[in-house]
């Protein structure tokens, strides 16, 4: 096994460096596009699920970049967490990948390379993201996943120049409370190391100074994940960014944030100090989502644009995930894990199937969805399993992790969050079955709309290109849930440990 | 308030870095300006930079570079040398200061061929016609 030492530095190495090589190669021919997008892709989804059996057989392993010893050299910490976080960040990412080429043609002709280096950047950055063990490493990372995706988004048409604007600013205030949180951390413990803050926090005593880096670092990663109260950028950043980019950063952006939350929660400030030493801030939180959840399910009520739509819906799903985490108990955590994994198949799976929609349909208002069952059997029953699955319906995995979520709510006695995860389904059933309604029923039961509508009966099934991974992505989302068992496993395995 | 004074004379770098962060901020978040703006943000880090910077420094020290002889000799005083590491870190964090104003400068330019204006207000208005 000695030749896999370096196996995770390789994972993310592959598409940082194929980047660089994408660029250059990129201008001379197009044909380089597809393998050097595609091949490290596939290198890094192999090469992680390599990692994440040895890390199951031999249990978590830190490695130090560049042989300097922590606390002053940069660790990588390779843990079950982490590692089952690298399987699905490469693999969702390698998912989208094959729609995003497909969409990339028909909305970058010809600076496709460009494109991509930044896409493959992003992936990088948030592989080194879920990886890192330094605190400063984290911002770095963090600001080069956020800068990737400001110009990604940036590339659209329209709005999007604008959109992204918006978020460049929001985005870096966040990314600075990050910065500032880790410097108050710095002048009270000399360290950048996160375990080994960890450990002299634990010897501190919890003054004010703690609790403003505490502040600020929670702050800034809440401004990054788009938790409801400061969401304001997210609807506009995603539903203008260019179908290609938001195909990868619309599953992944929020939930690796959300994984830096429970890291930074885990590992930066210990638990004992979070949730016991602050219990109002605690109480406060789960409030917070539970809020998030209903007015930014309400609010996705009021769309009349799919993808419109679903980006509200990625902010409903950001309040159960933080909601969950600050339940402060097994099953809260265990669920706020396992939401990241299936929420981000799950909104892979959504965002593919409008994805292929809107390349025969050209737009997502709900009035072009029309008789869509008929024209795209195959897209919308790929697009209802994501719905099943996003409204909570077994065998989907959205169930099992809204269980755990309950579950957790019920022991902690959060009764607020349980009625909003419970409201957030039946609005989620009506969002999705007006949809399944405006695309199924009506083409039955009302010939004379659709003899109006003569324009779409051009439309026919999706190319293969968005077809195949759409359907990948849907039925991963049924064999996720049926193996459920076997990953809340691995996920106790880091969790019990703290609780 | 003689008190209070000495206590802000005391920690003067702080308050001119809590003071810089406030007026970037709300440049950022108030003006109508997108350059302005982006001008706000950049005040913001900066003031981040200086706290960093300030942590830093130890009043008699001098520069981290180290005499070799004189080390052998006497072994390294900690007292006379400022800390190199908030400079290092502050090195990375003006470069992503640099690189999130220049993608912000390349996304205004997008703006202002779009709209042919940058304030926000008057872009606003043309998106509600």
């Amino acid at each position: 096994m000695t030749s896999f030492t370096n196996l995770h530095l390789y994972v993310l190495a592959a598409p940082l460096l194929s980047a660089f090589a994408l660029n250059l190669l990129g201008r001379l021919s197009r044909t380089w596009v597809y393998p050097l997008t595609i091949g490290p892709l596939i290198f890094s989804t192999v090469g992680s699920i390599i990692v994440l059996m040895r890390v199951l057989n031999e249990g978590a392993y830190s490695y130090t970049v560049g042989n300097w010893s922590p606390p002053y050299g940069i660790e990588l910490l390779v843990d079950p967490l982490s590692a089952m976080m690298l399987v699905v960040i490469s693999a969702v990412s390698l998912i989208a990948t094959f729609s995003a080429i497909a969409w990339a043609e028909r909305e970058f002709p010809g600076r496709e390379h460009l494109f991509f280096t930044l896409y493959l950047i992003q992936i990088a950055g948030l592989m080194g993201l879920v990886l890192t063990a330094d605190a400063f490493n984290l911002y770095v990372l963090l600001e080069i996943t956020s800068i990737t995706t400001y110009g990604l988004i940036a590339m659209g048409k329209g709005r999007a120049p604008l959109a992204s604007f918006n978020y460049i600013i929001v985005g870096s205030i966040g990314a600075c409370f990050y910065l500032l949180g880790v410097g108050y951390l710095y002048i009270l413990t000399g360290s950048l190391n996160m375990a080994d803050i960890a450990n002299i926090v634990g010897t501190l005593n919890h003054g004010p100074a703690l609790a403003t880096a505490f502040a600020f670092v929670l702050v800034g990663l809440c401004l990054k994940m788009a938790l409801f109260p400061l969401h304001g950028w997210l609807p506009n950043a995603y539903s203008f960014a260019p179908v290609s980019a938001v195909l990868m950063i619309a599953p992944l952006m929020t939930k690796v944030t959300i994984y830096l939350m429970i890291r930074v929660i885990l590992n930066l400030f210990t638990p004992e100090y979070v949730f016991f030493t602050h219990p109002a801030v605690q109480s406060g939180f789960v409030w917070a989502a539970a809020i998030g959840i209903v007015c930014s399910s309400s609010l996705a009520l009021g769309q009349r644009d799919l993808r419109r739509m679903l980006t509200y819906i990625i902010i409903a799903e950001v309040g159960y995930m933080v909601g969950g985490v600050w339940l402060a108990n097994l099953h809260g955590m265990t669920g706020a894990v396992l939401h990241i994994l299936n929420d981000s198949v799950m909104t892979l799976c959504l965002f593919l199937a409008a994805a292929a929609i809107e390349s025969r349909t050209e737009n997502l208002s709900f009035d072009s969805l029309l008789g869509l069952c008929r024209k795209m059997p195959v897209t919308m029953a790929a697009f209802m399993l994501g719905a099943f699955s996003i409204i909570g319906i077994p065998p989907t995995c959205g169930f099992f992790s809204k269980w755990y979520l309950l579950l957790g709510a019920i022991e902690a006695g959060h009764w607020e969050f349980v009625v909003a995860l419970l409201f957030s389904s039946i609005v989620n059933l009506v969002l999705f079955f007006r949809i399944i309604e405006f695309a199924y029923i009506r083409d039955l039961n009302n010939k004379k709309l659709e003899a109006e509508y003569r324009i779409f009966t051009t439309v026919r099934e999706a190319p293969m290109m968005m077809l195949v991974p759409l359907v990948v992505s849907a039925i991963a989302l049924i064999v996720i849930g049926l193996g459920t068992g076997q990953i809340a496993k691995i996920i106790n395995l880091e969790m019990i440990k703290f609780f | 308030m003689s008190e209070l004074i000495a206590g802000i004379v005391s920690k003067y770098n702080y308050w001119i870095y809590v003071i810089l962060m406030m007026i970037g901020l709300y440049a950022a978040i108030g003006k109508n300006n997108l350059v302005k703006k982006l001008l706000g943000l950049n005040i913001f880090q900066t003031a981040i930079i200086l706290l960093y910077i300030s942590m830093g420094v130890k009043r008699g020290a001098s520069i981290p570079i180290l005499d070799k002889t004189s080390v052998l000799l006497n072994g390294v005083s900690p007292v006379q040398i400022t800390n190199p590491l908030p400079h290092v870190l502050m090195l990375t964090a003006i470069v992503v200061s640099v690189s999130v104003t220049g993608v912000a400068l390349a996304v205004i330019i997008r703006i202002f061929r779009e709209y042919g204006t940058l304030e926000e207000d008057e872009i606003l208005e043309k998106l509600n016609k």
